[in-house]
């Protein structure tokens, strides 16, 4: 385990030893000391590493991540594993707004709440929310899952494409296009699967949720829908 | 006298219902939708016609024309970044996406931007492969929708240009009608073929310049601060989005004026939102040196760059450098008159077509149809874009020696006039025979 202490390390230098890495590496375990919040940390990595934030960080942790994994042990700030390709983001608190905004894939798991607009034009990441999520969340979302334990804000699913959400508590209100789906068994076992990689208590049955997606009436343009748009 | 023996007027037409006007109420009438068009502004506004360079005489010297050298090389990103990009002229090429253009026309680009040594961008939707290999020089643009982002590209690029809005559609975000989704473009964008593709307006997880300065910062982080961070601004309130694009980082600030093109917006979008580029320079550079940043932060400008004078007249204004793209379009062959019975079968004539988003282009260059785009040769074509980019660096020169300027960029406000009023006020130089600029001396 490597240790770096971000009171003494700055984050460009922090960053430079995570970026230096590569599956043949030897030290693939590294713990940062002292976050306090600091924005843009272990942005932008590219190998099977695992890295501990020991604390609150700030905007656009894990951002852009591939094939690692972060570990949050407090509260993220705003584009948390933003655009996130491949890998594992687990935050133990909360996270701020656009939490996995625009990611491609990987896994972002959220142990407290998210903010408005998680999931925000999702393009394949799967992201499992504990806790309960803000409004305009999944806003234009691609692909991918949204799966929240708790209630969704206002507007959820707003302008939705592919994606898919899967909510256990209330839901404020769906936005336009996003509506109420059945959820057949296909979709059960794969949400089984998502909450089990997601290591949330084997108590929770998928049979809680609800399913919502796309409608695809505002797919293409429709004079008659324009007040929806 | 007979009724029919008085003499009638002839008839006439409306300045404010004139046939265009009563064509379009008749369109939206039927259809109930707004007119979405592709290009920048077609209305007329004051522009850089309305200046004029005095040149030399008795008080200021010339330099001798093809003797004596005058410089068009510029560097972009000296600010922050450690590898800045070092163009031969003062002239890029801008952000066109792939979907909005063929595979041909963005080969094109590539090239001809090559061979003129200068850069070329990407656009919504991501960076092909066939684009990175043919552009030396290549600016990955980082979009709101993020269609087709990764860092993997970001990491291709020479430098990365973080759009807040262009001069086509400040304030509004993209449409790429469904007939221009194919296999390819729906599969880069993550979308299903075929759909509209709206993209967004506000970036997703930023908003106002102190996120903007972390996102720059994380941009900086996964790069290794090697490569130069732009921001473009459409053209609206220069003097404070130049100010706030520089405090939040920026290494380029490149400013587009409503006479830039988009692939498709809403036509009343184009024509009656954001500023002329001739009336957004100098607030620009203005705010630049208020900072104490100009030429330290480089001012790259576009929207109806057509020929070496307006190129010349730009820098004389003060910016580093301009960026062509309608123009670099029809280098390529866009509106060519070569198809004219194509043009008029689609409801246009060659000069005015203008329905890119439709994917019909008969000059292969704004469609996804194979059969179309496989008209264009994007070796000819970026050989055209390579001779056009010649062309214009040589009037450029023309112009500033004539200014007596070893250098293009030494060109300056004092080299230049206004024909009206109104340009002498936007371009705050004085109007041709005086010594007034208005709003800023007394006449």
């Amino acid at each position: 385990m490597n240790e770096v202490d971000l009171n003494e390390t700055s984050v460009r230098d922090f960053n430079g030893q995570l970026h230096a890495l590569d599956e043949q590496s030897n030290a693939l375990a590294w713990r940062a000391l002292n976050p306090a919040g600091r924005h843009c940390l272990a942005v932008g990595l590219d190998a099977p590493c695992e890295v501990t934030i020991a604390g609150h960080a700030g905007y656009y942790c894990a951002g852009m991540n591939s094939q690692a994994t972060v570990v949050v042990e407090g509260n993220a700030g705003v584009g948390c594993a933003e655009n996130m390709m491949s890998g594992h983001v687990h935050v133990k608190g909360d996270v701020s707004q656009s939490a996995g905004a625009t990611a491609h894939g990987g896994l972002l798991v959220v142990d407290g709440n998210a903010s408005a607009r998680c999931g925000i034009s999702m393009k394949g990441i799967d992201i499992v929310v504990k806790g309960s999520i803000g409004p305009m969340s999944a806003f234009m979302a691609q692909a991918g899952r949204l799966v929240v334990l708790g209630d969704a804000g206002d507007a959820l699913g707003d302008s939705i494409y592919e994606a898919q959400i899967f909510v256990r508590g209330d839901v404020k209100g769906l936005g336009a296009d996003c509506v109420e789906k059945v959820m057949r068994d296909e979709h059960a076992l794969a949400l089984r699967e998502l909450l089990k990689a997601a290591n949330v208590d084997d108590s929770i049955s998928p049979e809680e949720f609800r399913r919502f997606g796309s409608s695809r009436s505002l797919y293409n343009f429709h004079v008659d829908n324009a007040g929806a748009y | 006298m007979k009724s029919g023996d008085i003499p009638r007027t002839v008839p006439r037409q409306s300045a404010t219902f004139d046939p265009y006007t009563m064509s379009e109420i008749r369109r939206a009438a039927a259809t109930g939708i707004y007119d979405i068009r592709g290009g920048g502004a077609k209305r007329s506004v004051p522009h850089f016609d309305d200046l004029l360079f005095l040149g030399a005489s008795i008080s200021r010297y010339p330099l001798e024309g093809y003797r004596e050298k005058c410089a068009t090389n510029v560097t972009l990103g000296t600010r922050f970044a450690s590898k800045p990009i070092e163009l031969d002229i003062p002239i890029t090429i801008a952000g066109m996406s792939f979907g909005s253009l063929s595979a041909q026309a963005k080969e094109a680009l590539g090239r001809g931007a090559t061979i003129a040594g200068t850069s070329t961008t990407t656009g919504d939707g991501g960076m092909t492969p066939e684009e990175r290999g043919h552009s030396k020089k290549l600016v990955y643009q980082y979009l709101p929708s993020r269609y087709g982002m990764n860092p993997a590209d970001l990491r291709k690029a020479d430098a990365i240009e973080v759009v807040v809005g262009q001069g086509a559609k400040p304030g509004g975000g993209g449409m790429l009608l469904g007939q221009k989704i194919s296999d390819r473009v729906a599969e880069m964008r993550t979308l299903p073929k075929g759909i509209d593709q709206r993209s967004a307006c506000r970036h997703p997880d930023w908003t106002g310049p102190d996120d903007l300065e972390i996102k720059i910062q994380e941009l900086r982080e996964i790069t290794g601060w090697e490569k130069p961070i732009f921001i473009k601004i459409g053209a609206t309130r220069p003097y404070y989005d130049v100010a706030l694009a520089v405090k939040s980082g920026a290494d380029v600030v490149v400013l587009d004026g409503m006479q830039g093109g988009t692939a498709a917006t809403q036509d009343v979008f184009i024509e009656h939102v954001g500023i002329p580029i001739l009336s957004a320079i100098r607030p620009a550079v203005q705010s630049l040196q208020d900072l104490g940043m100009h030429r330290k932060v480089q001012l790259v400008v576009s929207g109806g760059i057509r020929n070496g004078a307006d190129v010349a007249k730009a820098l004389a204004m003060g910016a580093d450098a301009v960026s062509i793209g309608t123009a670099a379009l029809v280098a390529l062959g866009d509106n060519d008159p070569k198809y004219e019975k194509e043009y008029q079968e689609l409801g246009s004539t060659a000069g005015a077509y203008d329905d890119w988003h439709e994917g019909q282009d008969p000059a292969g260059i704004t469609t996804q149809n194979p059969d179309l785009s496989a008209r264009l040769d994007p070796v000819a074509a970026g050989r055209r874009l390579a001779n056009y980019l010649a062309v214009l660096t040589l009037e450029a020169q023309t112009i500033a020696r004539a200014c007596g300027k070893s250098h293009v960029r030494n060109l300056e406000p004092e080299d230049l006039v206004a024909l009206t009023v109104e340009a002498a006020a936007m371009a705050r130089v004085p109007l041709a025979g005086t010594s007034w600029i208005p709003g800023a001396t007394t006449f």
